[in-house]
């Protein structure tokens, strides 16, 4: 698959940019757990935040595939600021894009477009993240012309930062005629009343990324805060998240590519038993797994990437290459690891990183399995 | 104000790069061509000096080279500048520094300008001269090495980079100015800026379009002739000094017989 000539110098870009700007210095932020707010800066002023949103709000008025294009290239050299992309674009002001009224859109995207401030979603709960509304407690009603929010949100990424202005809350705004829970997502400004935000977990991998619980208590925001239609919250998000799947996807595939980026360089230069570890079958064949892995992982968010702008359906294939890449991920890291011996083992050495970031893929934006529960969807499988 | 930066695509210095047996040219087919890192640099202070001038300003980039160089111009247009003059014939092909100076003065006559900006180097011939016999060629000031340029009306400042530190040096325009790595921090390119380049004009050169004799350039019309070439010899084994609680001591014994230090 050949891309045009704008994605190709995008990729290039972003490549660069990692390498030269990004690579030298992320490994320091990510043993000092520390948000890297210098290189988010730079990621702004290149745009990278403003990819797929139209100029007309402050983009760059390109599409959904650019924004996976970097996500790839920033995560072949760190996930950290990959996924701070990510969540920031995806799940902040994507769904703004999408949903929003004229208002929420001016007020609120050209300054998450330019990276200039990071926008987030808040979904997932300490009582559940798969299970939606299963799982899902917290609650908001109209008082007069405010929201009332009470509950709390787990695991949410970019919610906590210095520049970190809104975080899109979906709550059980009321009860459907069928009787289910009705949702709704509501803009939460950073620093309103009642919204407490907790100090950063500690977490196994993307530690340079930011990642807060935070409560809602008798937190009040204007009726005008409601994003799109009440009662629409369910559907918001399922798309937020049928697409940030490719995101997710091609985070990892950058991170499988990696893998063999840095193995490459490595089996030429360590020796063992007299010879380059490279020079060995075992070896070779490993690196020769992790580009296949790393490949057929890159086809299929190409592919679901190719559908949704083409406006097909394509929950089937962002699944399936969120499923896959995490997985090629795993598997990429788990064998660099092994190929770099006790060096793997370090911090100081990327692929010692890469071990550490690849496993929250299996998990974060549906976990494997709720992927795999997707895929038997489209394929007609009924649920239980 | 009329800036024209001069822009070389060369072979990736990340990669292998050999020079052609046949004609004992570079092989430019073997290695990925990019913008020589310090044409970056050119490009940026051109942009710069457009900003500050509220924008009155147009930048046009000047690429001689093959077809392919057409990926290194649309980096630069990428990176804002206006249009592109791409010089560009068979007939150039195998080009010393001096007709290269010379067709590129030819070029940069057509275009016309008030600033020419290049890069003091390039990473493939890095002859270095560049600059210079084009100052010469054209007959306008060349002001070489800068770090710093200011210009104000017709008048046009650096500060050149020496051994003890810098020279300030001053002319009027038009002149020739070659940066170092020093002057600014290239901008990466915004995916509005790669799309915009597409549209951007690039206008295409051959030698009869530029006026040049094409007799005077190419291989043939080269004054210098690369005789022989040879790869660099292996690096030998190294010496390894042991310590036994003196290495500190030996090691600079050792450099002090290498006299460096
Ligand atoms: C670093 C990080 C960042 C995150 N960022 C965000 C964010 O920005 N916004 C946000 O809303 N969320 C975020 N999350 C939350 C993430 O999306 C959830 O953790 C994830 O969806 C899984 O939910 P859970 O943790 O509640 O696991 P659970 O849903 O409790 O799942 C536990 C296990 O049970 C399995 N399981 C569940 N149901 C079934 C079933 N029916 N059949 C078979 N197996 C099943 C799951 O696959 C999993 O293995 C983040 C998480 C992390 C760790
Ligand atoms: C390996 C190698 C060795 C060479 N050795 C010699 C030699 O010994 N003697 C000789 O006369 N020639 C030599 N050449 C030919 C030389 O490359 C060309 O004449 C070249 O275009 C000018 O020399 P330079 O790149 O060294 O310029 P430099 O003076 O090093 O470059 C300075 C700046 O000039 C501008 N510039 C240079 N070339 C171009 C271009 N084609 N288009 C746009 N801007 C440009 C750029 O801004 C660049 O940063 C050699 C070429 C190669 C590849």
């Amino acid at each position: 698959m050949k891309l045009s000539d704008e994605y190709e110098d995008l990729r290039k870009t972003v490549e660069a940019f990692a390498r030269d700007v990004v690579a030298p210095v992320i490994g320091d932020y990510y043993e000092r757990e520390e948000f890297p707010y210098d290189i988010v800066r730079q990621m702004g002023a290149m745009g990278l935040f403003g990819l797929p949103i139209p100029e007309e709000h402050g983009g760059m008025g390109g599409d959904y595939f650019a924004l996976c294009l970097a996500l790839e290239e920033l995560a072949r050299v760190d996930s950290s600021v990959s996924i701070t992309l990510e969540a920031a674009v995806s799940l902040g002001a994507m769904p703004i894009y999408r949903f929003g009224d004229d208002d929420q859109r001016a007020r609120w995207l050209p300054r998450l477009a330019a990276g200039e401030m990071l926008g987030a979603f808040g979904l997932t709960e300490p009582g559940g993240g798969s299970d939606v509304p299963g799982g899902m407690r917290t609650k908001a009603h109209l008082d007069g012309d405010e929201w009332v929010i009470n509950g709390t949100k787990a695991f949410i990424t970019n919610s906590g930062t210095d520049i970190t202005g809104v975080v899109a809350v979906a709550a059980i705004t009321g009860t459907t005629e069928a009787g289910r829970p009705e949702i709704s997502t509501i803009l939460v400004p950073s620093g309103t009343p009642g919204f407490t935000v907790s100090k950063k977990y500690s977490k196994v991998g993307w530690s340079a990324s930011d990642t807060r619980e935070l409560s809602f208590a008798d937190c009040r925001v204007p009726a005008g805060n409601l994003l799109g239609e009440r009662g629409r919250g369910y559907a918001q998000f399922l798309q937020t998240l049928d697409e940030g799947r490719i995101a997710i996807a091609a985070l990892s595939v950058g991170l499988a590519q990696g893998c063999v980026d840095e193995s490459l360089r490595y089996v030429r230069e360590r020796r063992a038993f007299g010879h380059p570890i490279g020079h060995y079958q075992a070896i070779q064949f490993k690196i020769a797994d992790m580009e296949a892995r790393a490949h057929t992982a890159r086809l299929a968010y190409y592919h679901a990437a190719e559908k949704m702008l083409a406006g097909e359906p394509f929950k089937k294939e962002a699944a399936i290459a969120k499923l896959v890449s995490s997985n090629a991920a795993m598997d990429n890291a788990r064998e660099a690891t092994q190929i770099f011996g006790g060096y793997g083992f370090m911090n100081e050495f990327p692929v010692g990183r890469f071990y550490r970031d690849a496993k929250i893929l299996e998990i974060g934006e549906g976990t494997s399995e709720v992927q795999r529960m997707l895929i038997a969807r489209e394929l007609g499988l009924s649920a239980l | 104000m009329n800036i024209v930066v001069c822009v070389k695509q060369v072979p990736d210095t990340a990669t292998e790069r050999k020079l052609r047996s046949d004609d004992k040219t570079l092989d430019r087919d073997a290695a990925d061509g990019v913008i020589n890192e310090l044409d970056e640099y050119a490009v940026e202070e051109a942009l710069k000096l457009k900003e500050a001038h509220g924008g009155e300003a147009a930048v046009t980039v000047l690429t001689m080279g093959p077809a392919k160089a057409t990926e290194t111009i649309r980096k630069a247009l990428a990176m804002g500048a206006d249009k592109a003059v791409h010089l560009t014939d068979d007939a150039l092909h195998g080009s010393d520094a001096l007709s290269t100076s010379y067709a590129m003065a030819q070029a940069l006559g057509r275009i016309g300008f008030d600033l020419v900006v290049l890069g003091s180097e390039s990473t493939d011939a890095r002859t270095g001269v560049l600059a210079a016999m084009l100052a010469e060629r054209l007959g306008v000031a060349q002001l070489t090495q800068a770090k710093k340029v200011e210009v104000s009306g017709t008048s046009i400042a650096v500060e050149r980079v020496t051994e003890y530190g810098y020279d300030k040096v001053e002319a009027t325009l038009p002149a020739v100015v070659s940066v170092v790595e020093k002057i600014n921090e290239p901008r990466y390119p915004s995916f509005k800026g790669i799309m915009a380049a597409k549209k951007k004009p690039v206008e295409t050169l051959s030698v009869a379009d530029a006026g040049i004799a094409a007799d005077q350039v190419g291989l043939a019309g080269a004054w210098s002739e690369v005789a022989e070439f040879a790869a660099a010899p292996p690096r030998g084994a190294g010496t390894i000094v042991k310590g036994d609680g003196d290495g500190g001591t030996k090691t600079a014994d050792f450099l002090v017989t290498k006299k460096f230090i």
